[in-house]
């Protein structure tokens, strides 16, 4: 009861921001009610990064997640309907406060996602920091992004609705 | 996403203040120009002309390119709106995993306490 209301104002109070920062520059933000080496367990953990980084709203479902979590090791993840993968290389891990990943599947106009975890009190201040090699790169990939989102694959919604249900029992 | 969107409006804001731009804006409206041209149509240094066409590229209201020795500048394509509408699918994707991530962190909290009553009650048993 006590978490559920926790839960409840958290979300509240947490908003997400994104700012363009510059033509290369993508800067989310958020805020969690947890210690940073809990925020960055999320994160890192295979099992438990799938829970959250495929919300029902994308209307994807995560087909496999592999995550070599450590200086030169590579991640990849596969989606269904049409097994579309992203994947990359960590190139910095340090635990509960930095990841520094690249994303390849886009080939060479891919960015690079810097994470910063930190700890302020109770709470940890989320940074995610997207930096394309070039405003061009930048602008392509969110009009893609745009119409990738904007599909919706209907078929899977119940699937995911089973994933969620079986998700918050466990 | 309104955070994006005042940063952009107050980039827009700050490039129209100046009656100098505004006319710059106005001239390429007719035609493109390079910094030399308006620099002599608005009587200004090019070092002055170009920090005005700075600000003006800043805000997306202008491009420039440069060709040779000479810096073309015509009006931006402005996609504001094109580019507002992507940034809020991004938002919403995001706000959407930070809430699922909430939901996870708050598990791993509950679980850390939970394990910490269990540590402390067996090291208390073995006193």
């Amino acid at each position: 009861m006590d978490a559920r209301k926790e839960g409840e104002r958290a979300h509240v109070n947490n908003r997400t921001t994104v700012e363009r920062k510059s033509g290369r520059e993508l800067v989310t933000t958020r805020t969690f009610n947890a210690p940073a080496r809990i925020v960055f367990e999320a994160w890192t953990r295979p099992e438990l990064f799938k829970r959250w980084w495929v919300p029902k709203s994308m209307g994807m479902s995560l087909l496999s997640c592999e995550m070599d979590v450590r200086v030169g090791g590579k991640y990849r993840l596969e989606f269904a309907p049409d097994a579309m993968a992203f994947f990359g290389t960590y190139l910095e891990v340090t635990p509960h406060s930095r990841l520094v990943w690249t994303n390849e599947e886009g080939g060479e106009d891919g960015p690079v996602t810097t994470v910063t975890f930190e700890e302020k009190g109770a709470k940890t201040l989320l940074v995610l920091h997207e930096l394309y090699p070039s405003k061009e790169a930048l602008d392509a990939a969110g009009t893609g992004a745009a119409d990738m989102l904007s599909e919706t694959f209907t078929q899977l919604d119940e699937l995911l609705v089973t994933l969620g249900a079986n998700a918050g029992r466990s | 996403m309104v955070q994006y969107t005042q940063t952009h409006f107050n980039a827009s804001f700050a490039a129209l203040s100046d009656a100098t731009r505004r006319g710059v804006l106005e001239q390429l409206g007719r035609s493109d120009a390079s910094i030399t041209d308006l620099a002599e149509k608005f009587h200004m240094t090019l070092t002055g002309m170009k920090k005005h066409v700075g600000v003006l590229e800043q805000a997306g209201l202008v491009t420039t390119e440069k060709v040779g020795r000479v810096r073309t500048c015509k009006l931006g394509s402005c996609r504001l709106e094109e580019e507002a509408a992507w940034i809020e699918k991004y938002h919403q994707l995001w706000a959407a995993r930070f809430d699922e991530l909430d939901k996870v962190v708050e598990e791993l909290k509950r679980k850390e306490k939970a394990d910490g009553r269990k540590k402390r009650r067996r090291a208390r048993s073995r006193e």
